[in-house]
């Protein structure tokens, strides 16, 4: 940056050479002093003006900021000490003295460990049958001349248009005695058509020559889906079953309905509970012997709670980001 | 309609040889096997199709049943069977409710709002980002901003109440220095500010990937032609870059608009209590309420019922409208 500005009166004063630069002439004439050429730009586009610039990099800024400091502020925040939020009059933004102490404390047993459990085994459970159901119903209704094949899609692609509604839905669970059972969290939304969906056209796209000599070779359905299907698309899968699993994870109004004990609740309710709404939580540290009532704030202890709920999308989030963009969905969605 | 167009296998099924005058009364093609026979090929398939459908039959059509209370004084100790039938009580009960239509104007003046205020948003940052050349940076700065799109509503208000809340980040610095301090969860008239400010938080970014995708199809051969023609980049970006966009955000704005009864339910049921029912009430939180809350099953249901029938009216005529424009429709895409 101090470069460019050194740079800028000296070559004002030597009239421009370079073709580019004096086709991107200012509308006023003047010659625009030469930077240095992104390589990325190709060759017949115009420099951008350096309020442009500026402004592009100041909103592109902005827009990242707006996403990574919340995140920042609420992390630091929760390895820091009682004392030090306490200084900051709430969120932490400079790093003060740090410790663990939060984590330690709602990871010992109580509230939040249980509903951490709660979550990661909903979550582990759902996840894991979702995806099955689902590959192997894509994989039921990848032979468009099979038998049955258009009623049973069309069952599928019925329930795109229209859902039973809050209220029949309630009811069916609580007349099924889902009521405070942790597969009232499961089932009702464990298959979703449109994952189906794309599955299926992703299975539909595998070269039938492959499957065809399979079955030349004598192998069955089931057959093919394990040992040649499924290892083809591993990547397409893995999306499907991490859409679930976000699913699953973040899901909290199925378990404002269903589960009415406390106990069973998953992270996110105690998230909304304990933060959002600011119930105290009630002994973070009474399951814990070896932890005296140390005077936390409830403050790191809540964004600890907070960032409890961010890791696992955190943990995921590589994936998502190699796979998703370029990946089945994508092709899905362009059609 | 809409199966012919998601299997693209339609012309596999009419014998392209079938000159012949009955191509559709005559069974008599070659590959005609009988349906025991084929049965029996396809029993694995079928197996395999059983775990879904037996989930979404009783999930959603078994479910759907249900919606017979909508007529009923239903009561939970009566049962569906034995509850009194009232005809249509209920629906008037629900159009003669003046919360009701409280809700049904909260929910439609929330979505006119947040399709002003919201849609434009992703199709300038992907032009933003598609001007970005260096594709670490634009690479990075996506990233980014698709990750709140993960993050559940309770996270994504929860930060919200962190930052901008009576007790939150900017109102203690402010509080600090001297200043008075807001709170943006609790006040009723930026409610529709507030909410819209998290959508775009949580969901602008996601949104841009569909205009990226649009933008990638675009030749550069165009731009080089028409800069070359002497077109500046204002004029590169009319004629060119927002015709190539054009069919996409028309596509979605037609598909908003079929879906515009259903708003943000889980964002709003969070922050009703916190803001009042006055301005965060829509249809969904009502039907709600009233139901599982209030235990005024029937009226719920009924309520709950009128909505789903104008969606779904809403959606397929979204997706009529959407062809008549000459776009695929949502239900072909995948």
């Amino acid at each position: 940056m101090s470069q460019q500005i050194t740079r800028i009166p000296l070559e004002a004063a030597i009239p421009p050479l370079d073709v580019a630069a004096d086709r991107t002439g200012s509308p006023t004439g003047k010659p625009v002093p030469r930077r240095r050429r992104s390589k990325h730009r190709p060759a017949w586009e115009e420099e951008p003006s350096r309020l442009g610039r500026a402004g592009k990099a100041a909103v592109l800024t902005f827009v990242v900021l707006a996403v990574v400091f919340p995140l920042y502020t609420v992390l630091l925040t929760s390895f820091s000490t009682p004392a030090e939020s306490l200084h900051s009059g709430g969120l932490v933004i400079v790093p003060g003295e740090l410790t663990l102490n939060a984590y330690t404390q709602i990871l010992s047993g109580g509230v939040v460990t249980r509903s951490v459990l709660v979550s990661v085994g909903v979550t582990a459970v759902g996840t894991l049958m979702s995806t099955t159901v689902s590959v192997l119903a894509a994989y039921g209704l990848s032979r468009p001349r099979s038998f049955a094949h258009r009623p049973i899609l069309f069952i599928f692609l019925m329930t795109m248009f229209f859902g039973a509604g809050l209220i029949p839905t309630y009811l069916l669970v609580s007349s099924l005695g889902l009521i405070n059972s942790y597969w009232a969290l499961i089932l009702p939304g464990s298959v979703s058509a449109f994952n189906v969906v794309i599955l299926r056209s992703f299975f539909m796209g595998i070269d039938p020559a492959v499957l065809d000599a399979a079955r030349i070779d004598g192998a069955g359905d089931w057959r093919i889906l394990g040992s040649i299907v499924l290892p083809m698309s591993r990547a397409a899968i893995a999306v499907i079953a991490l859409f679930y699993g976000v699913g699953y994870w973040n899901a909290f109004f199925n378990a404002i309905l269903y589960i009415n004990d406390n106990a069973k609740w998953p992270l996110q309710l105690v998230l909304r509970s304990y933060v959002l709404q600011g119930v105290t939580l009630p002994g973070a540290s009474s399951g814990a012997a070896n932890v005296t009532q140390v005077a936390v704030s409830p403050l790191p202890l809540q964004m600890a709670v907070m960032i409890l709920a961010v890791i696992p999308i955190l943990m995921v989030y590589p994936f998502v980001q190699r796979h998703f963009t370029k990946g089945v969905i994508f092709g899905a969605v362009k059609g | 309609m809409t199966l012919d167009t998601l299997d693209g296998h339609r012309g596999e099924v009419s014998d392209p040889v079938g000159d012949g005058v009955a191509s559709g009364a005559a069974p008599s093609g070659p590959r005609r096997i009988g349906w025991r026979v084929r049965l029996k090929a396809d029993r694995s398939l079928l197996i395999m199709v059983v775990p879904a459908v037996g989930l979404l039959v009783v999930f959603t059509y078994v479910a759907v049943l249900g919606n017979i209370i909508a007529w009923q004084d239903y009561s939970p100790y009566t049962g569906f069977i034995d509850s009194p039938y009232v005809a249509w009580a209920n629906f008037e009960r629900v159009f003669s409710n003046p919360l009701f239509l409280d809700a049904v104007r909260n929910t439609l003046s929330i979505t006119a709002f947040q399709l002003v205020f919201f849609f434009p948003i992703p199709i300038a940052l992907a032009l933003l980002l598609n001007s970005v050349m260096n594709p670490r940076i634009r690479t990075a700065i996506q990233s980014v901003v698709y990750l709140p799109h993960f993050f559940s509503w309770v996270l994504v208000v929860t930060i919200f109440q962190q930052m901008l809340g009576g007790a939150g980040l900017i109102s203690q610095t402010l509080r600090q220095h001297g200043y008075s301090g807001f709170d943006l969860m609790t006040n009723p008239h930026t409610f529709l500010v507030l909410i819209t400010m998290q959508s775009v938080w949580k969901d602008a970014g996601w949104g841009i990937i569909i205009f990226l995708a649009a933008l990638g199809t675009v030749s550069p051969e165009l731009y080089e032609a028409a800069a070359v023609d002497g077109a500046n980049g204002w004029q590169r970006m009319w004629h060119i870059t927002l015709p190539a966009l054009r069919s996409v955000i028309l596509l979605l704005l037609i598909l908003r608009l079929g879906d515009s009864l259903s708003v943000g339910f889980e964002q709003l049921i969070l922050q009703r209590d916190a803001v009042g029912p006055g301005v965060s009430e829509v249809i969904d939180t009502y039907v709600y309420y009233q139901g599982v809350v209030n235990g005024d099953w029937g009226f719920a249901a009924a309520a709950g019922l009128v909505k789903g029938v104008v969606s779904l009216g809403l959606v397929l005529g979204a997706n009529r409208l959407a062809h008549a424009f000459g776009e695929a429709g949502v239900y072909q895409k995948a």
